[in-house]
């Protein structure tokens, strides 16, 4: 909700995703898709659409989209219908993009969000068409001339379109790293946004609370989550000023300028496209078989919400812990294999010390020089009593730092615990005896001075004196027992 | 043998002569090669191949000396210059596609090649296949090798239109300028020029002939076909240019059978149906009594002839040109002048668009294109492409219920001769009515064929058309032969090569 002049407003937003296929080819051409090749040189004669040649659909892309229509809890359409979206641009060499307009290949479907006061959300996902991508134009190559590169040209995207059920940037920012885990999870797309492999329209629009929705705007090709989230909070804010200053809004296609931080319009309505979709004649309907259907359906794998589910029950994790780790397919897998005999203490390494080392470190979990395998046998080894959990940060740090296994480092550097009662009363009575005065202080009724002889034992046992023992026995020797 | 005797020859006879040794592929090809250069007046070539016919030709006579003949070994064919010809230019006739060298081979054109065929050029058309008299050509109007009689009711002797779109095609089988020539056939560019030009054209059915490769005009009705002097020899050429292939996903995956063998002289029990909705206003008599004529032989040998009816009939022809230009107007927008063919250099790239297409493509491309944008634009979509596919929907029933009834459909194939060159191009209604008789198959994505099978008043030919049940060629191929031994068409038009004395 947001507080304008005359009262308070709600935003609604719907959102266009753009997710490019995993596929080791095009949607229509079996040229490659790899990312980075040099320009021109991922490109068919399908592609770069020369005379008399036909497209020919690529099964695998059809699989990827129909798993991930699973994924979303959607219906699978049997029947769908490539369309022809006609206008003129030199990155799109058909002068057509083929995509799917009146029957597209996933039908309704939604994904459930998790909110940050621990509700859910259910967002509705409107449908999930199959389109080639377009090639990219060059405009900084030369002072006059632009370039095309046709690499991307007829690359496979999912465009996924959500109901208008969002209603603030924060709440877009939470259903687009949704969606992104999803199709992580499935391996459908590999929701890299650097590389232009999730690219997103953000439609947006404002009403008072309880009204029906106001005209919206559409924002066109945002490719960070930041930037979506300005631009919907800048087009948020320009409409309701315009509104509350009497104007109406019109209906139009606008970008936003991420260097400024505004949106604005894109094209006039004297040039708004008409794209004259028509069924491709080159290509049959689209029928896919119920049972291959059903077969995908059971071949799924785990998502985060399932997963989520089982770690609570399973694990005993808190539904916040759970919902941290399951967010990457990475993690969790992580998570797991570190679980062990104490999950929950695992929980807390992944969440705590491992993310904040990879942080450190600009890495990926699966970059992480620590292995799941390491971790666990750390958590065994402060479980076993062979080290304290105060060495057992150092030796995670020193397992960062080097890759080896936390036994070697233990026996290296010699920090196997010391639980011999005595060795332990020994170094007790060392320090009371030198420390004489802070002891009559204590006994006067400086109860805080405890720590600080827990922490001079420690420090003459170099830190490995079992602190369970050190406590009991600082205890009795003060108390004079 | 003489030239002109070796030119006379059909594709079965050649094939057996090559055969038997009774002359060479070489001479056969030079034969050719100098008949292409003979009819050179008659415009029927773009771009004659003389060197790769002779190189094809030598393979030919290499593979026949070791006793590995191929189905078409030596058979020298025209290609119609829509098939993409790997490293040929190639032109759709069209002025935007100049300088074009594809870097890929058709797959029908391919077929031919791998069956031993030898390709002599490629030949002329209307611009991307758009027009009823090859006269939209870039490369200008090609010229039937018939011309009416002297005194005959008209009375002159003007050069007439060989019929569209496949013209080239058409005028180089006709004149003798090529044995056999691939066409395509998208609202009756095969079939009409054929009956204008006294020879064999066939339309097989959607799917049996892949596309690809074949510079696209209206992809749901574009059919590659054969054009040949005789049925047997449609037959023979058909087999080689047909099959499933996996880059056209509008190819149908079903065995190619022996058509030739489909030839057997006997109809007798057949249904043969007469739809009375094609006895059109206007149509000249002498068709009329050329068609009950057909009916006539085909009942004497032994078919059943039975009235039917077709209700949508009438509606064929504005669906069709709904449809067609719809399907063109997307198909063009790739000449945009960006990556091939003319550019026209211009400031911003808007301007370069609108100048290089305006250049680049004749009038009748334009037509069609502004046509077809304008029946896909928001608001026209439904009232126009919507309400053409339904009716296209109708007609398929149409044919459906008849194919109840009847095994074939016979019918003329074109509702005039050949007309004079410059005679219909100021209307282009009038010219679309040539249409009439061969759109509905291209509707119906069904099998058709036109036979010469008779003269008119005036001296030229009149095809009569065989329409048949989807991949059901072989009934009308035998239905079609019978029909040609009873016409007995012996007519040679008045221009043929080697015709030197």
């Amino acid at each position: 909700m947001i507080e304008g002049r005359t009262g308070p407003w709600e935003t609604v937003i719907g959102l266009e995703v753009h997710a490019q296929v995993i596929s080791k080819a095009k949607l229509f051409s079996g040229a490659a898709t790899d990312f980075g090749a040099e320009p021109n040189t991922q490109v068919s004669p399908v592609d770069a659409a020369f005379p008399g040649m036909l497209p020919v659909i690529n099964r695998f892309c059809v699989e990827q989209a129909v798993k991930t229509g699973l994924g979303l809890n959607a219906k699978i359409e049997l029947e769908s219908v490539f369309e022809r979206k006609n206008y003129f641009y030199p990155d799109l060499p058909a002068g057509y993009q083929i995509s799917q307009y009146q029957q597209p290949v996933v039908g309704r479907g939604k994904v459930a969000l998790d909110m940050p006061d621990g509700t859910t959300r259910e967002i509705g996902i409107t449908r999930l068409h199959l389109e080639q991508d377009a090639g990219k134009s060059l405009h900084d190559q030369h002072p006059t001339l632009s370039y095309v590169d046709l690499n991307r040209a007829g690359v496979a995207l999912m465009e996924i379109v959500s109901e208008p059920d969002l209603r603030s940037a924060e709440e877009a920012r939470i259903y687009l790293r949704k969606l992104r885990s999803i199709l992580r999870y499935l391996g459908t797309c590999d929701g890299n946004m650097e590389e232009g492999s999730l690219r997103c329209d953000c439609n947006v629009s404002v009403r008072r609370p309880g009204h029906p929705y106001g005209i919206r705007c559409e924002i066109k090709n945002l490719n960070s989550v930041r930037f979506v989230m300005q631009a919907i909070e800048y087009e948020a804010r320009r409409q309701i000023e315009l509104l509350e200053e009497g104007g109406v809004i019109d209906q139009q296609t606008r970008l936003f300028d991420s260097a400024r931080g505004i949106t604005r319009p894109m094209r006039s309505k004297e040039e708004a496209h008409d794209y004259r979709y028509f069924p491709d004649p080159d290509l049959l309907p689209l029928v896919l078989d119920p049972e291959w259907v059903e077969r995908l359906r059971a071949e799924l794998p785990e998502l985060p919400d399932a997963k989520k589910v089982r770690f609570v029950s399973t694990y005993g994790l808190s539904s916040d812990d759970a919902s941290v780790l399951v967010a990457e397919k990475e993690t969790a897998l992580f998570f797991e294999r570190a679980a062990g005999h104490d999950p929950k203490a695992a929980a807390n390494w992944v969440m705590g010390d491992l993310f904040g080392a990879l942080n450190r470190l600009g890495v990926g979990i699966d970059e992480s020089p620590v292995s799941a395998e390491q971790l666990g046998a750390l958590i065994d080894l402060i479980a076993d009593g062979t080290i304290s959990g105060r060495l057992g940060k150092d030796v995670f740090a020193e397992m960062v730092a080097t890759g080896t296994d936390p036994a070697a480092i233990i026996e290296a550097k010699g920090l196997r615990q010391v639980t011999d009662e005595g060795a332990i009363a020994a170094a007790i009575d060392t320090v009371l005896a030198a420390q004489a005065e802070k002891v009559a202080e204590y006994h006067a009724g400086r109860d805080k001075l405890y720590g600080f002889f827990v922490g001079q034992v420690m420090r003459a046992t170099q830190g490995k004196a079992n602190p369970a023992l050190v406590n009991q026995l600082l205890k009795e020797k003060l108390s004079g027992k | 043998m003489s030239d002109g005797s070796l030119l006379a020859l059909t594709l079965a006879q050649a094939r057996d002569g090559l055969v038997r040794k009774s002359f060479s592929a070489r001479e056969f090809a030079l034969a050719y090669n100098d008949a292409v250069e003979e009819a050179k007046v008659l415009n029927a070539y773009i771009t004659p191949t003389p060197e790769r016919a002779l190189e094809m030709a030598k393979a030919t006579d290499a593979r026949l000396a070791r006793g590995e003949g191929l189905p078409l070994d030596g058979i020298p064919i025209a290609v119609k210059d829509l098939y993409c010809t790997k490293g040929v230019l190639t032109t759709a006739a069209s002025h935007i596609l100049d300088g074009f060298h594809p870097p890929y081979e058709s797959t029908v054109t391919s077929k031919l090649w791998q069956a031993g065929a030898v390709m002599l050029g490629k030949t002329n058309l209307d611009e991307f296949a758009m027009g009823s008299s090859n006269t939209t050509s870039w490369y200008g109007p090609v010229e039937n090798p018939w011309h009416r009689q002297i005194g005959s009711p008209k009375g002159d002797n003007r050069p007439l239109v060989p019929g569209g779109s496949s013209g080239g095609s058409a005028t180089a089988v006709a004149a003798r300028a090529a044995l056999a020539a691939t066409g395509t056939d998208t609202g009756g560019s095969i079939r009409q020029p054929a009956s204008f030009c006294g020879i064999v054209g066939m339309k097989p059915t959607y799917g049996r002939c892949s596309r690809w490769g074949v510079v696209a005009y209206a992809s749901s009705l574009d059919h590659p076909g054969p054009m040949v002097r005789t049925v047997r020899d449609a037959a023979i050429m058909l087999r080689a240019m047909a099959g499933h292939d996996p880059k056209d996903s509008t190819s149908a995956p079903v065995p190619v059978p022996n058509f030739e063998a489909a030839l057997t002289g006997d109809i007798r029990g057949l249904r043969v149906g007469i739809p009375k909705e094609y006895r059109v206003d206007g149509m000249p008599a002498e068709i009329e009594t050329l068609w009950r004529q057909g009916a006539e032989w085909l009942r004497s040998a032994g078919a059943e002839v039975v009235d039917i009816s077709l209700p949508m009939t009438k509606y064929a022809l504005p669906a069709y040109y709904i449809i067609a230009p719809a399907e063109a107007s997307s198909n063009l927008a790739r000449y945009d002048g960006v990556r091939f063919g003319l550019r026209v250099e211009r400031g911003t790239l808007d301007e370069m668009y609108e100048v290089t297409r305006a250049a680049g493509f004749g009038a009748e491309v334009r037509r069609r294109v502004l046509i077809g944008t304008y029946v896909l634009s928001a608001g026209y979509y439904d009232a126009y492409y919507l309400k053409a596919q339904r009716v296209r929907t109708l007609i398929m029933r149409d044919f459906a219920k008849a194919f109840e009834q009847v095994d074939c459909i016979l019918t003329p194939t074109a509702p005039s001769a050949a007309f004079a060159i410059g005679e219909k191009t100021e209307d282009p209604v009038a010219m679309y009515l040539n249409d009439v008789f061969t759109v509905p198959a291209n509707l119906a994505g069904l099998p058709a064929i036109s036979i010469p099978a008779g003269l008119s008043g005036e001296g030229l030919p009149l095809g009569l058309q065989i329409s048949g049940r989807a991949f059901d060629e072989e009934t009308v191929l035998r239905v079609a032969e019978v029909l040609e031994r009873a016409a007995e068409f012996r007519h040679v038009p008045s221009f043929v090569a080697g015709d030197r004395g």
